[in-house]
């Protein structure tokens, strides 16, 4: 999954309360624009809420003491010179509002307020990075651990053969499913750490070999993955109508594909020769009584084909 | 070139919420029956379609493809895109033929990568 996805999804994920700043520096409408100097650098912030009984009555920023500074009222107090009434996130916003607020009035931060008014925090746009970045971290690592995990398997379970079998659903005339098995077969087989363009031959095979289940059996069927060390044995098999002349069908662009599933770009003729084309071997055996049974061979060893 | 370029310059309209920005696009494939577009088309490149039916996604999915523009102006249905959010798969719509929305990518250096079965 690219970058710009992940971020766009966490964006919306990720609440303003998980990433604001809790522990809160704060002034008085009466400090003194020198003593809020003071504390700005003590702190090392750019700018605090300014709370008069409990109440968020304003914000004052570094920007706010320049301009005093300049012009030499460093003497005035904070109420003269903070932004009135200031915009103000809830806690369980997601983060992209943050963002869209950072666009839209061009602060520096913004105070955040629960239910009741209370100040409970306070965010900028390095909190929003830093809490992203913290996030991504360790969607990653997660991915990391599932992967290093998965692609142990075969080292860590001990066994004279050991393979690992996964078994899909698939029901007859459903396009709108089509493809699950597939995805998610190419889904565990990077997690096994298989080789990109090994698992991309295999999700190509399963996915034509689904697309025929859908496509032509009357009661739906079974995709089969038996995933070996060394090897990826892909069945599909389902309980009938049968392929009446297997060789025929074998041939590119032949099909038996009804119009209405046609003009929806199916069933071009082109599926099992695109197995085929994947497959370091292929068997395809059909008998009217005992429906179609396809078996394809891919090898995971790297050296052998690619 | 990236989707977003690509976007921009053939005044593509982005019907999913997925970001388009800086995603790669390395060749196109322009074609309807989806099993030549599994034959052919390479990962990371651009699939000009009239299709329109949540498939194109399970297929962009598999493939790895950028992106998918759907020509024509067709209306492509809420299902469709609804499966395109969840597999992070962008969907562009063209006002323009497939034909012509190829012609321009190639004119802009996108060229086919597609290989020719057998």
């Amino acid at each position: 999954m690219p970058e710009t996805t992940i971020v766009q999804r966490l964006v919306y994920e990720i609440r303003v309360a998980e990433v604001m700043t809790r522990k809160l520096i704060s002034v008085t409408p009466d400090t003194r624009m020198a003593e809020l100097g003071q504390i700005l650098q003590e702190n090392r912030i750019s700018g605090t809420p300014v709370v008069d009984d409990g109440h968020l009555v304003g914000i004052i920023s570094v920007e706010n003491l320049i301009k005093s500074l300049a012009a030499g009222e460093m003497d005035a107090p904070v109420r003269d010179r903070m932004t009135r009434s200031p915009v103000a996130l809830r806690p369980d916003q997601p983060i992209v509002q943050a963002f869209n607020y950072f666009d839209q009035y061009r602060y520096g931060r913004f105070p955040v307020l629960d239910e009741q008014d209370n100040l409970v925090g306070i965010i900028t746009r390095t909190d929003i990075i830093q809490g992203l970045l913290k996030k991504l971290e360790s969607e990653y690592h997660e991915e990391e651990l599932r992967h290093y995990r998965a692609s142990h398997v075969f080292e860590d379970i001990v066994s004279d053969r050991t393979s690992i079998n996964l078994r899909y659903d698939v029901k007859p005339l459903d396009f709108t499913e089509a493809g699950e098995a597939s995805s998610n077969l190419k889904l565990v087989l990077n997690r096994l750490g298989v080789a990109p363009p090994i698992a991309r031959r295999a999700a190509i095979a399963a996915y034509e070999a689904e697309m025929n289940i859908i496509i032509h059996s009357s009661e739906g069927g079974e995709i089969i993955a038996e995933i070996l060390p060394r090897e990826l044995i892909i069945r599909a098999v389902d309980s009938g109508p049968g392929i009446p002349d297997v060789e025929k069908a074998m041939t590119q662009g032949y099909s038996t594909a009804p119009e209405w599933i046609r003009e929806l770009g199916f069933g071009a003729g082109m599926g099992l020769a695109n197995i085929r084309r994947c497959a370091d071997d292929m068997q395809l055996e059909s008998s009217p009584r005992l429906g179609t049974n396809l078996s394809v061979r891919i090898s995971l060893d790297r050296k052998e084909r690619q | 070139m990236t989707l977003d370029e690509i976007a921009q310059k053939l005044s593509l309209v982005n019907r999913t919420s997925i970001g388009i920005q800086g995603r790669e696009v390395t060749g196109g494939y322009t074609g309807d029956l989806l099993s030549c577009v599994m034959a052919g088309a390479q990962e990371n490149s651009i699939w000009i379609t009239i299709q329109a039916h949540p498939n194109i996604v399970a297929v962009a999915s598999l493939l790895g493809l950028s992106g998918v523009v759907v020509a024509e102006g067709i209306d492509i249905p809420q299902e469709t895109i609804a499966k395109a959010e969840e597999h992070s798969v962008p969907l562009l719509s063209a006002q323009e033929t497939s034909f012509t929305v190829s012609g321009r990518l190639f004119q802009m250096g996108v060229s086919g990568t597609g290989r020719t079965n057998q």
